[in-house]
């Protein structure tokens, strides 16, 4: 049963099923609209975090590196308290709609990309710090030079939330509503088809997923090693 | 317009530096004027990082002060240092130039990045990532992102420690150049004959305080103290 299962499950992925890949589109949409965002701001604060030094600041690292363990049902409560019509934001309507899943997969791993780009970026400030005080080179400047010439290491940080994101299952579900055509992505579909006895549909997602995660990996590590031998 | 005001001479009075509870430094009285290079000698642990540290800025005494004729804004732009281990930045040895002339304020043009890199024989590998340079071609490289900052002195800190003879020798002819020019050169080294050749004057340090200061050809010559004399017969002075 299994067996035939998946192996209509590649039948779906071969022959291109308009359905399947339409999911696959918007999963793709959202994740990566989420990693950008969160990479926004998570990086400059992350660096920021890493160079500034003032009170509480060990406190807020703590913090930042708890919520990298959010859970995504909360973070989607959260955000659905948010958007929903009463709420603060709720004049956006924007709930059940791909732009309140982007938000709320953007504040799940906004924490991730910053606790990471803070500890990278502090390490390469204990060894750039003498001589870029010596170059004079404060602010915004010292800022950007870090991130850019960590910007390898960053790659791991991006590739940490892109992973987070496209996962997850709780925050796009609930913000989402899991709308056929509309919101409805490869994590939500898988639980929702599984739970309706339709497999092949969900191994196919499944398997697309996973061949999704693993080509933006392979991709970045290519483009890492590719980068570290005509860089340095 | 960028202030061109010279910042020596530099005098210490009764600085003072510790690490902790370590003292590196103790009671340096030191006056670095304008001339030929000056030469911090002494053994390993001497003091000599430290003290270009805190001539530089890099530091801060936690005990007497440290004057500059310009003050010490104007002196912290006016002055550059090259480490003893370089940081490359992640750039090519071209981006490596422009982005010390902007960090100094200076526009980056092609033609003065060009300047610089061929000032120190690295006109031909402009576009190789710095990080891919040899130690020799790093240290050069090193000694142009500090000359981009138009310096009046430049500090170098045991800039040949790890290099071979020919890359040893090309780095000093730089430092002979640039001192030629008119930039005080203030370096550290353990490297007597490097001191014989570089030097117009001399400063011994040990366990973190100044044994002997003299003109090099009277160092050399004539040393005043035991320690300096033990010193340059090449016994360890501890």
């Amino acid at each position: 049963m299994a067996v035939l299962d998946g192996m209509t499950a590649l039948e779906l992925i071969w022959s291109g099923d308009a359905r399947l890949f339409q999911i696959v589109g918007l999963s793709l949409l959202v994740t990566l609209s989420a990693t950008v965002l969160a990479a926004g701001v998570g990086m400059p604060f992350g660096a920021l975090l890493a160079l500034s030094r003032f009170p509480g600041r060990h406190a807020l690292i703590v913090l930042v590196n708890g919520a990298m363990g959010l859970p995504p049902v909360v973070v989607g409560l959260v955000v659905f308290l948010l958007l929903s019509r009463s709420g603060p934001l709720g004049e956006l309507g924007i709930l059940f709609t791909p732009q309140a899943m982007i938000i709320a997969q953007a504040i799940l791993i906004a924490p991730i990309i910053a606790a990471l780009t803070r500890q990278v970026i502090e390490d390469l400030w204990a060894e750039y710090r003498d001589e870029l005080t010596a170059m004079d080179v404060t602010g915004a400047r010292r800022v950007l030079a870090l991130l850019w010439d960590a910007r390898f290491s960053l790659i791991t940080t991006l590739l940490a939330g892109f992973g987070r994101a496209a996962a997850e299952v709780g925050a796009v579900m609930i913000v989402g509503g899991n709308i056929d055509g509309f919101t409805r992505v490869m994590t939500t579909t898988i639980a929702l088809e599984t739970s309706k006895g339709n497999l092949p549909l969900a191994i196919g997602l499944g398997l697309v997923l996973i061949a999704v995660i693993l080509a933006v990996n392979a991709l970045a590590w290519a483009a890492r090693g590719w980068s570290e031998r005509h860089v340095g | 317009m960028r202030d061109r005001s010279n910042p020596l001479p530099i005098e210490f009075q009764d600085v003072a530096y510790a690490a902790g509870n370590t003292p590196i430094l103790n009671a340096i009285s030191l006056a670095i004027s304008a001339g030929p290079p000056t030469l911090l000698l002494g053994p390993n642990g001497s003091g000599k990082t430290t003290l270009l540290k805190l001539a530089m800025g890099l530091l801060t005494p936690v005990a007497g002060r440290i004057l500059y004729a310009s003050g010490a804004e104007i002196a912290r732009r006016r002055c550059a240092f090259v480490f003893q281990k370089p940081v490359m930045l992640r750039r090519s040895a071209a981006r490596n130039i422009a982005f010390a002339l902007k960090a100094a304020a200076r526009v980056p043009e092609a033609a003065t990045i060009e300047r610089l890199l061929q000032a120190v024989g690295l006109g031909s590998v402009a576009e190789r990532p710095a990080r891919r340079l040899s130690g020799g071609e790093q240290q050069r490289l090193a000694l142009a992102r500090a000359l981009a900052r138009d310096p009046a002195v430049l500090f170098l800190d045991e800039p040949t420690a790890s290099l071979d003879p020919a890359a040893t020798k090309s780095v000093e002819d730089i430092i002979v150049r640039t001192a030629a020019a008119g930039v005080k050169i203030v370096m550290a080294t353990h490297d007597l004959g490097q001191a014989r050749r570089l030097a117009g004057s001399v400063v011994l340090l040990a366990n973190g305080g100044i044994v002997e200061q003299a003109a090099a050809t009277t160092f050399f010559q004539a040393p005043a103290t035991t320690m300096a004399k033990q010193f340059l017969a090449g016994e360890l002075i501890l």
